[in-house]
């Protein structure tokens, strides 16, 4: 190990602890730290106490760590002040919550992350820690986005490829076009007036003109209209999404939207839609004005009902996980009841389920799908998860941008795109050879979404990331990304592409709790990180005894081809 | 075969679990050995094999409007589930096969029946593979405190026990047949496994005939020399592997466990195992989990834990890393007993050596730990596994529990293994499948008097040969730690679908890691021997006639800079594991590959399923090549071919 010192993680701070990632991955950018604490400045009346020495660092499996708290701007920093001693750089805007308690003049603080990690700062002296304890709660709840870090953060590595430009829709669409005529790119949305929520520019069929998107839009919730999330280059099939269409009690209905989404039909052929509501849930909303499509008036589409739960259940189903991984009893049935009843794999299961639904209709049934829940932003999720598979065996940059695209939702209080994560995660623990990146690659994802130096995850829309100006005061995830020393760490070694579509299994033997996430914390993970390093060992021996084997021959037939061996010097 | 009165049934179909595909229609023929199933309506010729002596249960369900179901439940975790067109047949093929399934005799079972061709030389030498006198000598025994003692010699003074048996040197022979006498069914203290690091030792016996207050002198002398015998250590422990209310229990029969006041320096311990009776319940429930139709994640997770499964893998695995840790970080010895030491006291002392010695965790060491604890210590295979017709509630997958802790010990220590899943559940397929003599029989006695080691054939040299596929291609080679210490919380262990769900391929992961890394393996070696070859081809062309170990060492140091590379960006760690891996490759642990055994290398890169047929082609003549089932796939999964 090269010895640490102040500033060497900052630069990945939401990924600092060294289990993850090693010191040596991150080499210039080690000025940083300085950087963040110039910014401090804007903070200082927030940080009462920013220094404290003799805090004693507790984790799990990790020897403790004695040194000096730090408290910048966006950061919480404890440091031994000891080469090759380990640091710990923690955003703040990773903190979800803190417990403080006092025994005498010493005050222990439990700091619990968004990333699900929990640690415990002893910090001597009354006022100190009553001061760090209410520093920390105030800068890990600041309401002005303005004042997030990826505004502050100025990265020191080299921006090869500017990740902000990495996955512009006009690219993604020259791959459709490639394989059909038959869908346009429309700017009906270019100043994000039609449909705040969407971008701006959209996919939708050729045959139909942004007068009748326009009209459309006033049909479904949000002025979110049918547009194309997902073109099967198989047979020519299409996943959309939307909001639902707003018929309301009265069974309202709109010519436009029909011909929109009739348009993606070929001839004789019929399209399903995949309401992530249940039957009962759809009814309701009829009564706040929305609905879903009558047979009548959709009579090539076929409706199928896939509950998904909402946001809210959601979130509680991850606190009840959460809770139960980091219950040290003993008892195994307690922990089997309480993995059952937290249900977060039975939502697992449920999405990939409605997934396998739309990707067999089209794939199997040669038919077109429109996924919608309410207001299409949430539920709609699980139409990604589908793409991850039916277009395995696609690169890497791709899916980095779907997922990025998927952001538009509203911010993180749900879990949704954690739930999405594991989704792909069990898909890619059953075809661990289809897939480019790796699970570390989506432990990243999880962990950017939540808490980041970069402005990839800010925003709740396309129109707001304009807003805020995101690609010119931020700097891109994939910027970093596509850094090769870092996308080397995400590249799976086993991958082979192959252009089939693969098919999950949803049995609940099949889909396991994600470990490196939701365990990541709770026990060491030196074993299995060991197992991934020999791995790919065994395959990088592999490929150069193979490059050898190559060159020694083209060696030997340049020989052979030499009048005689004897000219050789 | 007299029990045959149908051999072959014709029209019958062969349901998926899944009730929406569309069943398989087929042949089923009984032969004298398995039950098969040929099925018709596929393209491709599919053959389902199950082993008579696999099948635990045949029902016969109620008749419905497609025919008369019948449905198998096997000991690998197989479920057949078969509709006959004729209730008649269906009776006469369900009465045929219960008694097939479990034979009155012993000699009725495969093994007497089994015949490779082998040479009978080889055979005879086979038997010898696995050699406990050599264990002994590895553990460096006997030494100045313990000895081999052929007190046993005619199973005289213990039928269950082996002949050779290691107990202290201090105990005298008198000392010794007077502990037999205060112990249930003669099962002394003995020696299990001798810590050479610490001196510490492992000792098993069954529980003693205390009663309420019942003592024996040579009994306490036993466990005094034990405890001697470990010089440095003041005290030993006593550990009852059962629930403290059983072995309670225990002392209304006479029996029970050791009063600490009777016995110096002993400190005693309870961990909570359930008996055999518990064990069996809980697998019943288990399968019912596994075998449930599309049941929903709760229904799962709630039947799993009813089950009661995963806490008693559980308990056995703190138990053995209690004994364990007791020998490491206290140096003291323990003397293990539950209530006769065959099972609970097997499971237990076996895995506290996986977790003490590295030697364990070979292809090799596993044989031999299974041979010291089991087979020869007197684990009741033939009651345990159901070989035989006889009482129902003397079966119990003891041994199939042991077998999963080591699968959950490879799940936290993926390197630390020479040998992979595979071979894990290889071995348990013949604990039950008869087919050779090693497990057949309850006692070293009984196997000695039904001269096996003539008319049988062992099974080690069979798993030896294809060690191959066995192989982790992630092992590397014995861990620099006292003892494997793994985290027992709750949330590490998790339902071993690759053998409780083995034929659901549809449930697992369609793409191997291990396949692909031993598919790597095998290339590994081709590329090396190839890489040479052409160095050697160059070399001549150059007109430098070197030797050919200069060579090796030439390209063997050529290679290690090409490898470098990838380990540049990470931590020092990873540097050694990659010259690890490079001495590896050229080291004598694969050189069988690239050398002797390259002529069936060969072979089994022809293909693999290639080298199945011919492993099994030997034994054609007695039908048994390997179960095959090509399995269907669930609704939601299909036509991708792995």
């Amino acid at each position: 190990m090269t010895p640490a010192f102040p500033g060497r993680r900052s630069a990945r701070p939401a990924v600092s602890d060294g289990k993850a990632f090693q010191a040596q991955k991150f080499e210039g950018q080690a000025k940083e730290g300085a950087v963040v604490l110039c910014a401090g400045m804007e903070f200082a009346e927030l940080i009462k106490t920013p220094r404290v020495d003799g805090v004693v660092l507790h984790r799990p499996f990790l020897p403790t760590v004695e040194g000096t708290l730090c408290l910048t701007g966006h950061h919480l920093i404890l440091s031994s002040r000891q080469d090759n001693a380990e640091e710990l750089w923690l955003l703040h805007s990773n903190i979800d919550s803190i417990e403080k308690r006092f025994v005498g003049s010493l005050g222990t603080i439990i700091v619990k992350c968004k990333d699900l990690r929990v640690i415990q700062l002893d910090i001597p002296g009354m006022e100190e820690s009553m001061n760090i304890g209410s520093s920390i709660e105030a800068l890990s709840t600041l309401e002005s986005v303005s004042l997030m870090y990826p505004f502050f953060y100025r990265p020191m590595f080299e921006v090869i490829e500017d990740g902000w430009n990495s996955f512009l829709p006009e690219e993604a669409f020259k791959d459709i076009e490639s394989a059909t005529d038959e869908w346009r790119l429309s700017c009906v949305n270019k100043d994000f007036g039609l449909c705040p929520s969407y971008p701006a520019l959209l996919v939708v069929p050729k045959g139909v003109d942004d007068d009748t998107l326009c009209k459309a839009a006033t049909f479904r919730q949000g002025g979110r209209f049918p547009v194309l999330s997902y073109y099967h280059k198989k047979n020519g099939m299409v996943m959309m999404r939307a909001g639902q269409p707003l018929t309301g009690t009265n069974g309202r209905r709109c010519k436009e939207d029909e011909k929109l989404i009739n348009a993606t039909l070929r001839a004789g052929k019929r399209g399903y839609v995949i309401d992530t509501r249940t039957i009962s849930q759809a009814q309701q909303a009829k009564a706040r004005g929305g609905g879903f499509e009558q047979e009548a008036n959709y009579p090539q589409w076929r409706r199928i009902h896939k509950a998904i739960e909402r946001w809210n259940i959601l979130q509680e189903s991850l606190i009840k996980l959460v809770e139960a991984c980091n219950d040290q009893s003993p008892s195994m049935d307690r922990w089997l009841s309480k993995l059952e009843a937290s249900n977060w794999l039975t939502h697992v299961k449920e999405i990939l389920t409605t997934a396998c639904l739309a990707a067999q209709c089209i794939d199997r049934e040669g038919a077109s799908v429109l996924v919608h829940g309410t207001e299409g932003t949430d539920s709609t999720l699980q139409s990604l998860v589908e793409r991850e598979w039916l277009q395995a065996g696609h690169p890497f940059q791709q899916r980095c941008a779907q997922s990025a695209y998927s952001m538009g939702k509203p911010r993180w209080e749900s879990p949704v795109f954690l739930l999405f994560l594991d989704c792909v995660w069990q898909i890619l623990r059953q075809f661990p050879c289809s897939f480019q990146f790796n699970e570390h690659f989506l432990v990243l994802l999880f962990q950017h979404a939540y808490a980041s130096q970069f402005g990839t995850f800010m925003g709740n829309n396309a129109a707001e990331r304009v807003k805020l100006k995101l690609s010119q005061k931020t700097v891109s995830l994939w910027s970093w990304v596509k850094r090769p020393q870092h996308m080397e760490r995400f590249l799976n070694p086993l991958y082979e592409p192959n252009g089939l579509v693969i098919w999950p299994s949803v049995a609940p033997q099949s889909l396991l709790l994600w470990e490196g996430v939701f365990l990541r914390w709770n026990r060491s993970s030196k074993c299995v990180d060991e197992a991934c390093e020999e791995m790919v060992h065994i395959i990088e021996y592999n490929k150069d005894l193979q490059a050898k084997v190559n060159a020694l021959r083209r060696q030997l037939a340049q020989l052979e081809t030499q009048d005689s061996p004897l000219d050789t010097p | 075969m007299e029990h045959i009165t149908t051999p072959k049934v014709e029209q019958v179909k062969l349901l998926d679990r899944y009730t929406s595909k569309k069943p398989a229609v087929g042949t089923l023929y009984l032969t004298a050995t398995h039950l098969i199933y040929v099925e018709t309506t596929a393209n491709v010729r599919k053959e389902t094999w199950i082993l008579h002596h696999h099948i635990a249960t045949v029902e016969k369900l109620p008749l419905t409007t497609t025919g008369c179901p019948l449905l198998i439940h096997c000991k690998n975790f197989r479920v057949a589930h078969f509709v006959l067109p004729r209730e008649r047949d269906c009776q006469e093929v369900s009465q045929s096969l219960l008694k097939l399934s479990q034979p009155a005799k012993e000699e009725e079972l495969y093994a007497f029946l089994y015949n490779p061709k082998q040479d009978e030389n080889d055979r005879r030498v086979g038997w010898t593979a696995v050699d406990l006198k050599m264990e002994f000598k590895r553990m460096g025994l006997p030494n100045d405190l313990w000895e081999l003692t052929d007190l046993n010699k005619n199973y005289g003074i213990c039928s269950t026990y082996p002949a050779d048996l290691v107990v202290p040197k201090a105990a005298g022979k008198a000392t010794i047949v007077g502990s037999t006498k205060f112990r249930s069914r003669g099962r002394f203290p003995i020696l299990s496994y001798f810590h050479k690091q610490t001196n510490a030792a492992i000792c098993r016996c069954s529980q003693p005939l205390s009663g309420f207050n019942a003592r024996c002198v040579e009994d306490e002398q036993m466990l005094q020399a034990i405890s001697r015998a470990n010089p440095k250590s003041s005290f030993m422990y006593v550990m009852d592997t059962r629930p403290k209310l059983n072995a309670m229990a225990n002392r209304a029969a006479g029996k029970g466990y050791e009063n600490e006041d009777h016995y110096s320096n002993i400190r005693f311990q309870f961990v909570g195992i359930e008996n055999i009776h518990v064990m069996r319940n809980s697998l019943q429930k288990l399968v019912e989990v596994c075998a449930m139709k599309s049941p929903t994640m709760s229904d799962y997770l709630t039947g799993l834990e009813n089950s009661g499964w995963l806490r008693h893998i559980k308990a056995v695995m703190d138990a053995g890393v209690f004994l364990a840790k007791a020998l490491v970080d206290e140096k003291a010895s323990v003397l293990v007993h539950c209530s006769d030491g065959w099972d609970r006291t097997a499971q237990v002392c076996s895995l506290a050596g996986v977790l003490l010695d590295p030697y364990y965790h070979t292809i090799k060491g596993l044989m031999v730990l299974i041979e010291k604890e089991w087979i020869s210590m007197g684990h009741k295979f033939t009651q345990r596994c159901g070989h035989l017709e006889g009482d129902p509630k003397e079966v119990s997958p003891v041994f199939t529990q042991f077998i999963e802790c080591l699968w959950h010990l490879m799940e936290q220590y993926p390197c630390a293994f020479e040998f992979n899943e595979k071979y894990l559940i290889e071995i348990h397929d013949h604990v039950y499948s008869c087919q050779f003599g090693n497990f057949i029989g309850n006692c070293q006695k009984e196997r000695v008097e039904l001269r096996l080691d003539e008319r049988t054939y062992s099974v080690w040299p069979f798993l030896l040969e294809k060690r191959e596929e066995f192989r982790n291609p992630l092992y590397k080679g014995p861990l620099k730690v006292a003892m494997l210490r793994p985290n027992t919380l709750p949330f590490n262990f998790k339902l071993w679908c690759a053998m409780y769900n083995r034929f659901d391929k549809g449930m697992h992961p369609k793409q191997s890691i291990l396949d692909h890394l031993l598919t790597l393996t095998r290339q590994k070696a081709e590329e090396e021997e190839k890489v040479m070859e052409l160095q050697k081809k160059l070399a001549a062309i150059d007109g430098v006639l070197a030797n050919e170990v200069h060579l090796c060492e030439a390209s063997a140091s050529a290679k290690q800079p090409t490898a470098v590379p990838p380990t540049t960006h990470s931590s020092s760690v990873c540097e050694r594991e990659l010259t690890a891996h490079l001495t590896n490759g050229t080291s004598e642990d694969t050189n069988p590959i690239t050398g002797s055994a390259n002529g069936k290398e060969q072979d089994e890169l022809s293909g693999l399923e290639s080298s199945l047929t011919v492993t099994n082609g030997k034994a054609l003549t007695m039908e048994i090549p390997e179960s095959q089932m090509v399995e269907a796939e669930s609704p939601t999964r299909s036509t991708v071919e792995e």
